[in-house]
């Protein structure tokens, strides 16, 4: 039973991580319905960042996460502002190849700055080892992971339920040209989304460096894990993305306590099987 | 108002421009002779788009598992050739049955979904037929690759190191389903299949039975890119997991968008462009080629909405 | 093959006479994707061996072709290599990081007749697909058997669980691992395979504690994932002086070392190279690829690299400049030389590289943790090949 519960936690913990690299994407899509697979590329932005801050200028870790969180969202406001939104009447396939282009050029710059290696941070003492709780031993690192996840989630959905801003990005998302309609302006709003889902990937990938770790090829290998959680959660959902990122993270967990030789296949197959049942996602519009 | 019939008699009329491209495909013989290995690869990837074409430019669906059925020909075409049975053609049209009929019977899956839920089942799907190829290395060879391929001699030429027989081998096949697709594509079913492109609700009110559709074509597709990998293993003797991959079914859809979706001549100019650009990049900066291409592919969309094709396309009209 | 040959002396024929002064070296890397980074280390240490040696050999220049494969690639790698032979008449194929690509150019190699340096590809059969192939790096088995063996007799274990990545190099680490551990009287207690784009490793860790073993051995690939599974198993309450973990030298290369901090303590890894080695050798080549490349220290990528340019610089002198595959592979044979990592020689039989194997242990050493050497087994050859010759 011990085991067990240990099992859920770290595969929660893992959810919440894939969460916080994926929520922006997926109200992004849902509101404006711009494909932007450079999405891990702004988590690589926010990891490197904490890398140089931390290990380099030698500022404290979790000083570094505002800043990772800063820095992201400030490159998708430019990115936004200058090439972006030249595309929002493109069709899907065009906004794929550019973004998948700027995904190579952002891996190539992380590879010319920061060279190919494998990046370690320095986390602090604090944050390391695992304390036992009711015979269970959970690692520090993962419960500061989930508190910090939890504590974003809500603030987001405070934001989204109790503020004119997050009624406006309801609106959007629920049906765009009504919205437009009613004299919302529509791209001030998504502008101000696309940063913030920018700059929570940023956050995500400062936070993941401790356990899944950084290179130059992160924009590439987290992607298909992103786009899982966004498909299965439902487009512009925020709620969606938090169950299919939990239900994710711990399926994926148990799968590999349980079945171990199941192991890789889980994942997908949870996907599969998710998406046939439910295509619009689990919390889904269309 | 031309009647369709005429329409499509109209359209499939061959134009000069395809002649003379055809023509040219056969410069490299003389022309390039020490990059016939490298032209052989563009016509196998260019075979491997159009299949990709017939699906996604002109029936809507959109895969990012495509290359499951290329690398379920590729892998056919080793097993037959490891166990003894080396003979290209014969391998060839094995290869492209058995990957039609794995076609088949996922389009019944597939068929049903649209939107993002097509896209990341199409994915799925195609990351667990590699999972499975991984895991069973007994059969597959696992991640060092299938051992012992033998391919036998084509019709007596040997595959050698200057890539002559690869070359004009996957050029013939190439063209061949060239010609099927542009018979398919200019036919009433090529229609109807713009027409579930365009809209799907609608067309079986018209009477087109729509999934059946859709599944026809996307057996056919199946077949193809079967084909197209069982080219790949005849011409370099080795199969190995990276032709099921998530990098390949990505390589071909950008390919594919590159040189412009739904316009029959996008996957092979896409893989042209792209693969000469790539090589060229690469021969000089190894380290940093992707840089170049991600500009590539930016620029393309900045100046060529719709692809190359698209693009000049659009371009052809605005100066008339 | 008529065909090929008269084609061939066409060629030969009509290649000007003064392009013959240079001998060219084609090198197959990885230089973009996720495998970038062995690369730049191979490159590197290639680049320092001529600034330091020269970029001469018995009287002609050497020039360098290098071609990207983008990662596992074989399709890409046979074609690259048939271009390098075809189009920029190289006299020497080498590099090579990533098996399938290692064994689909060997068939080039074999074809064309050309002399082919394998620099890290560690798979046994590699060496077998063409008799003009010559390796300098390691194979999995020669690591793995030898610790297997060393872990039951001189490392006092009786039983072990063992956890690898599910892909082939995995399995072969397995393979050998428990094939040496059994043979010298250990047992095996339990197994697990984790998938091979594993980013949490908490599940296998527990099932692993869950089985209350002795000893655990874990191979995994280089990169994040060593860091990964040592922090895994300190959260886990593993602690590697109370159930000994065994790994190959992979699990504990300097970053892993810095991300598992203090918690790496007392693991024992298996390996053929590490920058600590005490030798002079050693310290100046270290020294000098400190000072070259910004401080980054050289590691089984760059030793693979030096010695295959040793390799191929020394064979050249011993043919007296002559390029042809059979001139260079007798030359290679037999080869002996002292290392940075310690005394290797070329086999005669298999053309593959027999070396000192070390078994390391994490200690703390001037503040920092480091490998340090414990224990060492000579002269290995690789086993597979050994066993496939009886």
């Amino acid at each position: 039973m011990q085991s067990f519960i240990g099992v859920l936690f770290d595969g929660f913990a893992y959810g919440m991580l894939l969460f916080l690299l994926s929520v922006g994407l997926s109200v992004t899509l849902g509101m404006m319905n711009f494909v932007n697979l450079a999405h891990c590329s702004f988590a690589m932005i926010g990891g490197y960042v904490a890398v140089v801050l931390t290990n380099s200028l030698g500022w404290p870790f979790l000083a570094s996460l505002p800043m990772a969180f800063v820095a992201a969202a400030a490159v998708s406001v430019v990115l936004e502002r200058t090439l972006y939104r030249r595309l929002y009447r493109s069709s899907d396939l065009d906004q794929c190849l550019f973004t998948i282009g700027v995904v190579f050029v952002s891996v190539a710059v992380a590879a010319y700055y920061f060279g190919t290696v494998q990046q370690p941070i320095d986390t602090p003492p604090y944050l390391r080892g695992s304390v036992e709780l009711m015979g269970v031993s959970f690692a520090v690192y993962r419960l500061f992971l989930v508190v910090t996840a939890l504590l974003i989630t809500a603030i987001l959905i405070v934001a989204l339920e109790y503020t004119r801003f997050g009624a406006q990005v309801r609106a959007a998302v629920d049906n765009q040209r009504m919205a437009r309609g009613l004299g919302i302006d529509v791209d001030r709003a998504f502008a101000i989304t696309f940063a913030l889902g920018g700059g929570l990937a940023g956050l995500g990938g400062a936070l993941a460096i401790e356990i899944i770790g950084l290179d130059h090829a992160f924009a590439f290998t987290y992607l298909v894990y992103v786009l899982i959680v966004v498909a299965v959660g439902g487009l512009g959902s925020i709620g969606g993305s938090f169950l299919a990122a939990a239900v994710i993270g711990i399926s994926d967990m148990a799968g590999k306590y349980y079945f171990p030789w199941l192991g890789a296949f889980l994942i997908y197959l949870v996907m599969v099987g998710l998406l046939m049942w439910r295509p619009a996602g689990l919390f889904g519009k269309r | 108002m031309a009647s369709a019939s005429g329409h499509l008699a109209a359209q499939i009329r061959w134009r000069w421009i395809e002649s003379a491209f055809w023509l040219a495909t056969l410069l490299p013989f003389v022309v390039t002779p020490a990059y016939l290995s490298l032209a052989s690869q563009i016509a196998i990837t260019a075979l491997f788009a159009l299949s990709l074409d017939l699906i996604l430019g002109y029936a809507g669906i959109v895969s990012l598992g495509h290359a499951a059925y290329f690398g379920f020909g590729a892998y056919t075409a080793g097993l037959l050739a490891k166990h003894y049975w080396g003979e290209p053609l014969s391998g060839l049209l094995l290869a492209g049955a058995l990957t039609g009929l794995v076609g088949y019977a996922t389009s019944h899956i597939v068929v049903r979904f649209r939107h993002l839920a097509l896209i990341m089942l199409t994915l799925g799907l195609g990351l667990l037929l590699h999972e499975a190829a991984n895991s069973a290395s007994w059969l597959t060879g696992g991640a060092d690759g299938l051992q012992g391929v033998k391919v036998a001699p084509l019709l007596g030429f040997r595959f050698d190191l200057y890539g002559r027989t690869a070359y004009a081998y996957s050029l013939a096949v190439l063209f061949l389903c060239f010609l099927i697709s542009r018979r398919i594509i200019h036919s009433p079913f090529g229609l109807a299949l713009r027409g579930i492109r365009e809209n799907l609700v609608r067309m079986p009110a018209i009477g087109a039975p729509s999934r059946a559709h859709l599944r026809k074509v996307y057996t056919i597709a199946a077949v193809m890119a079967g084909m197209a990998g069982a080219l790949l293993t005849h011409t370099t003797s080795t199969v190995s997991l990276d032709t099921l991959s998530f990098g390949r079914s990505a390589d071909v859809l950008v390919i594919l968008i590159l040189g412009g979706a739904g316009r029959l001549y996008g996957g092979i100019v896409g893989a042209l462009i792209y693969m000469v650009a790539r090589d060229q990049f690469s021969g000089i900066n190894p380290q940093y080629w992707y840089f170049w291409i991600g500009l590539l592919l930016i620029a393309v969309v900045m100046f060529l909405p719709n692809g190359i094709l698209g693009g000049l396309g659009a371009l052809h009209k605005k100066s008339r | 093959m008529t065909r090929t040959l008269v084609l061939a002396a066409a060629l030969a024929a009509a290649f000007p006479a003064y392009a013959q002064q240079t001998i060219k070296i084609g090198l197959i890397m990885p230089y973009s994707g996720q495998f970038a980074d062995t690369a730049t280390q191979m490159d590197n240490a290639i680049k320092l061996y001529v600034k330091q040696k020269g970029d001469a050999v018995a009287g002609r220049k050497i020039e360098f072709v290098r071609k990207d494969t983008g990662g596992i690639a074989p399709d890409v790698a046979k074609r690259l290599a048939q271009e390098l032979v075809v189009r920029d008449k190289v006299d020497v194929l080498a590099g090579f990081v990533l098996t399938p690509n290692a064994l689909s150019a060997g068939d080039v190699s074999a074809e064309a007749k050309k002399f082919m340096v394998v620099m890290n590809a560690a798979t046994a059969i590699i060496t077998t697909k063409s008799p003009y192939m010559a390796r300098t790096s390691v194979t999995v088995p020669q690591l793995n058997e030898t610790f297997g063996a060393w872990a039951a007799k001189k490392g006092g274990i009786k039983k072990i669980y063992t956890m690898v990545s599910d892909y082939g190099p995995g399995h072969d680490a397995e393979q050998s691992f428990q094939r040496g551990f059994k043979e010298a009287g250990g047992e095996i207690i339990g197994s697990v395979r984790f998938p091979v784009a594993n980013p949490d490793f908490s599940a296998f860790v527990q099932r692993a504690k869950d089985q209350n073993p002795e000893a655990i051995y874990v191979w995994v690939p280089g990169g994040a994932q060593p860091a990964a599974i040592g922090k895994a198993l300190a959260e886990r309450g593993i602690d590697p002086r109370k159930t000994k973990i065994l790994g190959q030298g992979e699990l504990t290369e300097d970053e892993a070392r810095r991300s598992m901090g203090d918690t790496g303590l007392g693991i024992f890894t298996v390996y053929h190279y590490d920058h600590n080695h005490g030798s002079a050798l050693n310290r100046a080549f270290v020294k000098a690829f400190n000072a070259e490349y910004g401080g980054r220290n050289p590691n089984i990528y760059a030793i693979g690299g030096c010695d295959g340019m040793h390799l191929i610089y020394e064979a050249l002198k011993k043919t007296a400049g002559k390029t042809d595959g059979e001139s260079l592979i007798a030359a290679a044979k037999g080869m002996k030389w002292e290392s940075p990592r310690g005394p290797v020689s070329i086999d005669p039989e298999t053309r593959d590289i027999v070396q000192t194997v070390y078994i390391r242990r994490v200690e703390k050493a001037g503040g920092q943790t480091v490998n340090a050497e414990y224990d060492k087994v000579e002269n290995v050859k690789d086993p597979v090949k050994a066993r496939m010759k009886k």
